[in-house]
Parts: structure tokens; C-alpha cells; sequence
């Protein structure tokens, strides 16, 4: 039937060869995704391997016959939370590195060891407790596809715990508003007059600042202005822009250029 | 394999989190380790929902899922608030109530 081909792919509670292969596959992807959001340097870096981690994840979902608790989770977290957060991190500064420095001493081999103690109790814990289990499988619950079976007692149920999100939600929005809004008060105005005494205050040159260089060499943002005694003026380019230079082993020939290199 | 095998991934997923969350100084990525464990639950979740066979795993990974909306939301509100004050997005410069 067209409206639960997801659910059928693993039916019953028992694992396929198929969900097994998919597990191997994935489970390492999610593993090092999430270990490489926690030592990558730069917070784009972590934000992308956490999105392909939740993508996995996702997977995993449709996999354990959830299809609509799948598709929810590439929706909502990869397609709208982590977007926040790649908006966050353009807001705030890509160039923001963390400090490797510890401010409390030995907190991170502390950390460390702390989480590998979690890790094997939680694992006991589980392998004990739950051991190699019989799924029941979710056959039956699914029976009028995943979305029917989820809709009936989310609208029965859980109807009030439903209502009481869309509070929560209506509440998060409003206070995102209030905190990420600036009032600015009349009297902090700057006015004209004040803008062009700072200007021409002391210590202050009015001009506007140097531009980047365009010279017969180079037109590139990243050459810097020269001031009147030849000197490069570091005022003119951008913090963010890198300072290139290619390495002798970059700029030498890389041979890919066959035929001339005969002659 | 069984499904105990996801549970035992949930469980990795939810210590790298914490460990992330204990290690990084800068706050975006301390957010981002709590979503990490807030996934790690919802698998646990999902794979329980499994075994014994009713949707309820499910429909409370969902709600998780909102909530976790919710809190993003706030979070980076607020986030982004301190760092219009003091310029900075890391947790140690975030110290005022020390004083």
C-alpha cells in the first residue's frame, strides 16, 4: 500500500540484514560527527558535522519504523534549528576562536575521564538491563499508517500536554522579542551636530579611512592602501580578509600543463 | 543485532555531549553539545517506542523536539544579547554575577 511504504521497510521488531547494513554504515558517520562537533576549532565547522550527525539521526528514525518522527527531525532540526545557529555564529563572529587555555586546571582531563565513567556505566547499565530484547515492533500501532497512528492519541492523550506547547512556543517567540530587541532612548540620538564634533574631536582624523589598494600588480581587497611615505596602512583591510601569500611549493609549476612542458 | 544497539549509540552520543559540554568554553558550541544530548534522549525514545511496541516513544520524542525549538530560540536570544554587551560569545567572560 502507497501510505506506509516507510513503515514496511523495517516492519516487524526483528532487525533485517538491510537495517543492519544501514546501522554499520551510519552509526560510525554519527559517532564522528559528534566527536568532530566537539574538537573542531571553529564553530561553522561544529554546526555542520552536528547537522549531517542529526541527518543520520533522522535516518535512524525512518529506519525504526517512525517515518513522520523522521522526516520531523530533518525538518525541524537540520532545516530550522541549525540554521538558527549558523545565523547565530555570521552574527556573533565566524572568526571567534575558542581559547585553549583552561581556566580551571585540570578540568578537561577531569572531563574526560568523567565521561568515559558515564559512557561504561550507561552502557552496562543498558546491556544488563535490556540485553539482546525482542522488539515487539511497531506492526500493529501502524497498521493505519505512522501518521494515523500518531495523530489519535496525540489529539486524545496527550491533547492538553499539545496545547500546553503552543503556549510554550507563543512564549518562546515573545520573549526572542524582548531580548533581542534594542530600545534606543531619544536623549542617546546622536544628532548631526554631535556626529561632527566627534568627527573633528581630538585625536580623531577626519578623513575617511584609506581604501584598499588598487594597483597595476594587484586590485585584490586584500592589498593593503600605501600611506604617502610608502608605508602599508593596516587600517585599510578588513580584520576578516586573510593575508594570503603563496608558498614557493604553491606557485612552482604543478606539471599538470602536458604538452608545454617539453618545450 | 538488536535494537540494544541503538540504545548503546544513544548512549555514546548523550556522553560526547556532556563531555562537549564540560570541555568548550565557547557558548554557541556548549548550546550546540545540548542539542547533541537532546538527540541522544530522543533516539533512546524512538528505539524504546520499538521494543515495546506503542507509539507513545514516538509522540514524546516530538514534544522533545518542540520544546527543544523553544529553547534554542531563547538560548541564542540570549546568547546573542551578552555578546552585544560585552563582545564576546565565550563562557568565561560571562562572570558579572561573580562580583
Amino acid at each position: 500500500m502507497p501510505t506506509h511504504i516507510l513503515a514496511d521497510v523495517a516492519a516487524s521488531g526483528a532487525v533485517t540484514t538491510g537495517e543492519a547494513v544501514t546501522f554499520w554504515i551510519l552509526a560510525p558517520v554519527i559517532l564522528a560527527g559528534a566527536i568532530g562537533m566537539v574538537l573542531a576549532r571553529s564553530a561553522v565547522h561544529s554546526a555542520l558535522l552536528l547537522a549531517c550527525t542529526m541527518l543520520s539521526l533522522g535516518v535512524f528514525y525512518m529506519l525504526q519504523s517512525g517515518p513522520f518522527i523522521g522526516f520531523v527531525q530533518i525538518i525541524v532540526y537540520t532545516g530550522a534549528i541549525m540554521m538558527l545557529f549558523l545565523f547565530v555564529i555570521m552574527l556573533v563572529g565566524r572568526d571567534s576562536k575558542d581559547s585553549l587555555l583552561e581556566t580551571l586546571r585540570g578540568q578537561r582531563i577531569a572531563a574526560i575521564l568523567l565521561g568515559v565513567g558515564m559512557a561504561g556505566l550507561l552502557c552496562t547499565g543498558l546491556a544488563r538491563g535490556v540485553g539482546a530484547v525482542t522488539a515487539v515492533g511497531l506492526d500493529a500501532a501502524n497498521k493505519n499508517g505512522n501518521v494515523k497512528g500518531i495523530a489519535a492519541p496525540l489529539f486524545t492523550k496527550y491533547v492538553f500536554a499539545f496545547e500546553v506547547t503552543s503556549a510554550l512556543l507563543i512564549t518562546a517567540a515573545v520573549g526572542a522579542m524582548v531580548l533581542a530587541h534594542i530600545e534606543r532612548r531619544k536623549q542617546d540620538k546622536v544628532g548631526q551636530k554631535e556626529t561632527s564634533r566627534l568627527r573633528f574631536a581630538e585625536g580623531n582624523y577626519p578623513g575617511p579611512k584609506p581604501g584598499p589598494g588598487v594597483f597595476a600588480t594587484s586590485d585584490s581587497v586584500a592589498t593593503p592602501a600605501l600611506l604617502p611615505d610608502g608605508t602599508v596602512s593596516e587600517r585599510s583591510i578588513s580584520p576578516v580578509v586573510p593575508v594570503r601569500e603563496l608558498e614557493p611549493a604553491e606557485a612552482a609549476p604543478k606539471g599538470t600543463d602536458k604538452g608545454l612542458k617539453d618545450t | 543485532m538488536t535494537p540494544t544497539y541503538y540504545l548503546v549509540l544513544a548512549a555514546a552520543l548523550f556522553t560526547i555531549g556532556a563531555v562537549g559540554v564540560l570541555v568548550r568554553r565557547n557558548a554557541i558550541v556548549v548550546f550546540m553539545c545540548i542539542e547533541l544530548m537532546l538527540n541522544a534522549g530522543n533516539l533512546t525514545l524512538v528505539t524504546f517506542s520499538r521494543i515495546n511496541g506503542g507509539l507513545d516513544g514516538q509522540i514524546m520524542a516530538f514534544f522533545v523536539m518542540v520544546v527543544a525549538a523553544a529553547e534554542v530560540v531563547i538560548g541564542l536570544a540570549i546568547i546573542m544579547s551578552i555578546f552585544r554587551s560585552r563582545r564576546s560569545a565565550s563562557v568565561d567572560d560571562a562572570n558579572l554575577l561573580k562580583y
